[in-house]
């Protein structure tokens, strides 16, 4: 097996496990605020809007982490 | 059939907007055809390049005109041109466009007040604006021929094969869909236009922007005892460390900002360029409505982080228990 073959095996599991691993904890992390915010609609219906502006800004910080992750996987496999 | 088409039947028929089982069958033909012509027209495989190409370099400066660079001027052009156009025979009572954009600065003060208090109206100049440049590009990043159209250059490894043809007497190499081995020289497309906050460059610049003007109302606010905030006090175990724990949050803040930016709108750019190849003109549809609302949400995300940070800045430690 020559060099350049171990090279891109490893470019490319490195960009797979950088991204599977890093979606983890995001997606874990925007279910829990989905699950709260029904909770609390479910609770207050009249409060709808302003659970779901807060909800949504707190689901954008939580997918910024797996962005980074995806950065890191695109890094990897194309640079 | 006729209860699950109940919602969406009116007395007259079927309301306008509903699909019936005719519009169905018209729907699945199109989907058919257009598919059996994506088989024909093949789509490129997507080269993702990280930094932006140079489009044209300066002579006497060396310095290379990126296509990221003329995608924040033709944005900048847009929002200039169009606030000249909005101001010009500004009338006390708005009519048309000065309405239009009124009612959208009014949206955005509000928030800003709601979020910042009185506090809001100093800070909403700089807010206002990283919002809607932010947007602008974003938005005009998905318009066709961003990140597509453009000349062809040899790239040293890697890349796509070219066909010489002659064209009016000039030779000219015409990108084809075929590939050519990563040890071999192939053509790569430069683009002329790509979406501004695909290069890092943009979204770092407004990061450091926005946590500079953080630390200059931070002491606009309270004066340099705004700084007391970094140092280390000796009272007791837990000031030792709060004090470079803030240094490196504020740190963080900036590669924060600027990659969660960065990061969005690029592996956006990689999703719609890679999704065009998989299966053309269908699937990527639905995710040109995701970069849309990512753009937006981005735009609204950055922003209002500045706000909100900025906020802080000026409140300091003592007055944070009378939020409440």
């Amino acid at each position: 097996m020559a060099a350049g073959d171990l090279v891109e095996f490893g470019k490319a599991l490195g960009a797979g496990l950088a991204m599977g691993l890093g979606a983890l904890g995001p997606g874990i992390g925007i279910g829990l605020l989905g699950a709260g915010a029904m909770q609390a609609i479910g609770r207050n219906p009249e409060a709808t809007g302003q659970i779901q502006i807060n909800m949504m800004l707190g689901i954008v910080f939580a997918e910024a982490v797996a962005i980074y992750a995806l950065v890191a996987a695109l890094i990897i496999k194309f640079v | 059939m006729s209860d699950i088409m109940q919602p969406v039947m009116g007395e007259k028929g079927c309301l306008p907007g509903c699909m019936t089982g005719k519009g169905c069958l018209i729907y699945v033909v199109v989907v058919v055809i257009v598919g059996f012509l994506a088989s024909k027209l093949p789509v490129a495989m997507p080269e993702i390049a990280l930094p932006a190409e140079p489009v044209f370099t300066l002579p006497a400066v060396g310095f290379a005109v990126t296509n990221t660079l003329i995608a924040t001027w033709l944005t900048m052009l847009l929002l200039i041109v169009g606030s000249i156009l909005v101001t010009r025979n500004m009338g006390l009572v708005p009519g048309g466009l000065q309405n239009l954009v009124e009612w959208g600065l009014g949206v955005l003060l509000g928030l800003a007040e709601s979020v910042a208090g009185e506090r809001g109206r100093k800070f909403f100049p700089l807010v206002a604006t990283i919002f809607i440049f932010l947007l602008v590009s974003n938005w005009m990043g998905i318009l066709p021929g961003f990140a597509s159209v453009g000349l062809i250059h040899e790239a040293p490894h890697g890349g796509h094969q070219a066909q010489q043809v002659s064209v009016l007497g000039l030779r000219v190499n015409i990108l084809q869909a075929g590939e050519v081995g990563e040890h071999e020289t192939g053509w790569t497309v430069f683009s002329f236009l790509r979406s501004a906050a695909t290069d890092l460059n943009t979204p770092l610049a407004l990061a450091l922007i926005s946590v500079l003007m953080t630390q200059v109302v931070g002491v606009q606010a309270q004066g340099l005892r705004y700084f007391s905030k970094f140092t280390p006090s000796f009272k007791d175990v837990l000031g030792l460390i709060v004090g470079p724990l803030e240094t490196v949050g504020e740190l963080a803040k900036i590669i924060s900002f600027s990659f969660r930016l960065f990061g969005n709108v690029f592996a956006g750019e990689v999703l719609l360029a890679v999704l065009a190849f998989i299966v053309p003109y269908l699937v990527s549809v639905p995710f040109m409505g995701l970069e849309l609302f990512v753009g937006l949400m981005q735009a609204f995300v950055f922003a209002m982080l500045t706000l909100v940070f900025m906020s802080m800045a000026t409140m300091g430690h003592g007055s944070e228990g009378e939020e409440h």
